[in-house]
């Protein structure tokens, strides 16, 4: 039974130098070698500093910018995490709720009902995308307040919606981030 | 189910099935100790590692030793965790200061890695320093599947033995397990999910501006975000491998740097159940019975295709709560899932998590429709044996075999066999054990938890679905899966211990019995199949095997089960017809 002690420990030590040390080592100098900025958080870069992460959901609250989904974290990214309520928690009840009156109060016109990926909270608290119902559902609201024509910015949001990978995988989406820098560059009609 | 499900479901089936294949035949060779590809550049550090631990891998060990050998080396595994997280603070590779972990949350971690479990009280970017992921969780990630293809291996040998007093040399299994079968295809994910966006590096958490600036929770302004980085790829491809699941970041593989688009999703959903899918093909080939190994896949996505079904079903609709608010219903159950990934993909992956012990999550399973949560808290108390963890599921689904043909026996009157071998009163003995072990952890403990203060203090969701938390806990410890309901607050004295303890028994207490029916197997002579054998690579064993899975699981849980999700669909239900 005691024969057992030497080799548990050597043979621990050595696993763990290999797949605890070695085996990290070596992905990373294999991905910062190839895919350095994918490796280093997919960080949008400008002249300033990096502004945001691609990957990485922001908030926004202007009527003039698309609004990202609710988030449990206030999309702090230090921590990530969900509300945890089950479909009948009156938690959830009354705060999709209150998303929905919000939508209303900021673009009176807009109908019931709402794309449910702006109401109900993500899984990550960080989710950087918006389903493209969501996005064109907010559209009418984003024009007014930039004085552009809501064709121009339902064009941009076809621009920016990226498909199913091989027709198969995942969902049709918008990244948020993305689109809003992208409205910064639309002139006001007026 | 829309098309696009099916697609989906299909595609993943199909390519889970055409990787197996190949996969299998190789990790045969390997746990055989024949000559493979890998050999001419790794066999000389294999050699080096025998050479300094001082063993010889062509001894051969009694059950005993074998069993010995698994323990002691678990144990310090077990010991190294704990103590790295108790002192990571005077440690380097600590870029955010991050403080020692107190002793509950460090023993429950220090558990949970290395029995496979990967239960995560602990949020990985708030309480661990990158040294104590990867030095002490990513190592665990390796040895603990290893530890489980090496028990797996000397079950199967043992049936492909006559009159033998040994199994296999436990050093041997564990080192060739990790340098050729998880080693090299964690590396080759790793590197994929990197190209794809998932963080790798050793620099500190990156500071960035904010587009608009925000308000914070007490009134401050906010106009930087905190990016966490850190080695991740290197960790999240062998926690999906090697059916681990502890997450880099709090939310797993939910969070976008972990699992940033649809093709990393899909390539980390096929490492859940490639490896536990495989094994069985290779079992096949070690006791020269293919179709065997077949049949046990078969029993497995007999299984498993149903509750697959039903749980994309599920998250598909939306709670007519909801719709009545004014939701459209028409995008399915979105609460607690990523957009990118949709309801599709989120059952898809919370169905194969549970089926294997992975636990990792890309969607919260507390905020699924009731029946959409029972499937992952069911597939986890039918004890893992549905694909199962790496090793360990099959390990199981052998003694859920053994137990089919002593029932079919019982039916018919003769003494049953599997793979030539009498299952007599010692056999039966064990696979009781380890069929009730962690039924009982998962029984007991649940009572325990609502009946006290301090069990209850942890629940976050009201009524019912409070009672599925803990439930689905105590399920996801003793079966070693680590997925969880994740409102329950489970960084608790209480449930630290408690969910502690459930998983040393849900892997000791069975990897002990399995060891012993391995010795027992080894020494039997093997019996030629007469006009009474039941053949066991047929359709008809297939629906056996896992009929008796069914039954036993449904046995045992439903009770359980009908005082919480079932109870909750109705509530859910009832009121909107």
């Amino acid at each position: 039974m005691l024969r057992a002690i030497r080799p548990a420990l050597v043979l621990l030590a050595l696993l763990t130098a290999l797949t605890g040390a070695v085996y990290p080592l070596l992905v990373t100098g294999i991905a910062n070698l190839l895919f350095h900025d994918k490796a280093h958080g997919s960080l949008v870069v400008a002249s300033a500093g990096p502004l945001g992460s691609e990957l990485v959901g922001q908030n926004f609250t202007r009527p003039g910018d698309f609004w990202s989904r609710p988030s449990a974290v206030q999309y702090d990214a230090k921590s990530s995490g969900a509300s945890n309520m089950g479909p009948l928690h009156e938690g959830l009840h009354e705060a999709v709720a209150a998303r929905i009156a919000m939508l209303q109060s900021a673009d009176p016109e807009a109908k019931l009902p709402v794309p449910a990926d702006l109401v109900l909270a993500s899984g990550s608290g960080l989710d950087p995308h918006i389903s493209p119902e969501a996005a064109r559902y907010q559209a009418r609201r984003v024009a007014q307040a930039r004085g552009v024509p809501t064709a121009e910015v339902l064009a941009l949001i076809e621009v920016h919606t990226e498909g199913r990978t091989l027709g198969i995988l995942g969902e049709p989406r918008v990244n948020v981030l993305r689109l809003n820098r992208a409205l910064e560059g639309l002139r006001p009609s007026r | 189910m829309t098309a696009h499900a099916l697609l989906l479901c299909g595609t993943y089936v199909a390519v889970l099935v055409a990787l197996a294949i190949p996969l299998g035949g190789y990790c045969a060779r390997v746990l055989g100790g024949e000559a493979t590809l890998l050999q001419r550049p790794l066999g000389p550090l294999e050699r080096g590692f025998y050479r300094i631990a001082g063993v010889r891998p062509d001894d051969e060990m009694h059950w005993r030793d074998y069993t010995a050998a698994v323990l002691w080396f678990n144990l310090f595994g077990l010991l190294v965790v704990y103590g790295l997280q108790r002192v990571q603070h005077l440690l380097p590779l600590n870029p955010q200061e991050l403080g020692p972990v107190a002793p509950d949350l460090a023993f429950n971690t220090a558990v949970s890695f290395a029995s496979n479990t990967n239960w995560q009280a602990y949020g990985g970017e708030t309480t661990l320093s990158y040294l104590t992921q990867m030095v002490g969780l990513t190592t665990q990630n390796f040895v603990s599947a290893a530890t489980g293809i090496a028990v797996l291996a000397a079950l199967a040998r043992a049936f492909s033995r006559r009159r033998s007093e040994t199994i296999g040399n436990f050093w041997a299994d564990l080192v060739r397990s990790t340098l050729y079968i998880l080693l090299p295809l964690s590396l080759i994910l790793a590197v994929a999910l990197a190209a794809d966006g998932v963080v790798q590096t050793f620099a500190p958490a990156a500071e960035v501006e904010l587009m608009r600036a925000a308000t914070g929770p007490e009134g401050q302004v906010i106009t930087q975000q905190t990016i966490p980085l850190g080695p991740g790829a290197s960790q999240i491809a062998i926690k999906q491998l090697g059916t681990n699941g502890g997450g880099f970041y709090n939310v797993n593989s939910a969070h976008p740097l972990e699992n940033p688009t649809p093709l990393t999703n899909f390539l980390e959903c096929l490492a859940i159940l490639l490896i536990p899918a495989a094994l069985c093909l290779s079992f096949g080939k070690i006791v020269a019975d293919r179709r065997q190994g077949w049949a046990v896949l078969g029993a497995m996505f007999a299984i498993f295709l149903p509750l697959l079904g039903l749980c994309v079903w599920s998250e598909g609709q939306l709670a007519p709560q909801l719709v009545e608010l004014g939701v459209d219903p028409s995008a399915g159950n979105l609460e607690g899932k990523e957009v990118r990934f949709g309801p599709a993909a989120s059952a898809l992956w919370a169905t194969a998590t549970t089926a294997a012990s992975n636990g990792s999550v890309n969607s919260m399973h507390d905020s699924f429709n009731p029946l959409g949560g029972l499937v992952p808290m069911w597939l986890m108390q039918v004890g893992e044996v549905v694909f199962g963890g790496v090793g360990s599921g099959l390990y199981g689904m052998l003694v859920f075999a053994i137990l089919a043909v002593f029932l079919a026996g019982l039916m018919v009157g003769r003494t049953p066999e599997y793979l030539g071998k009498k299952i007599e009163a010692f056999e039966v003995k064990m696979a009781a054990l380890v069929v009730l072990l962690p039924s009982a952890g998962v029984l007991v403990g649940t009572a325990i938890a609502v009946a006290s203060a301090a069990g209850r203090a942890g629940i976050s969701n009201p009524g019912i679905h409070g009672f599925s938390e803990v439930l689905y806990g105590f399920s996801s410890a003793s079966n070693n899966n680590g997925s969880a309901f994740a409102g329950l607050g489970a960084n608790s004295f209480f449930y630290n211990l408690a969910l502690g303890l459930c998983m040393l028994i849900g892997r000791y207490g069975i990897i002990v019995p399995v060891l012993a029916l391995a010795g027992a197997l080894a020494r039997k002579q093997t019996v030629p199949p007469g006009p009474g054998t039941m053949p066991t690579h047929t359709p008809l064993f297939v629906f056996l095997l896992a009929a008796i899975v069914v039954l036993v699981g449904a046995l045992t849980f439903v009770p359980a089960l009908a005082l919480g999700p079932i109870v909750e669909h109705l509530q859910m239900t009832g009121t909107h017809p």
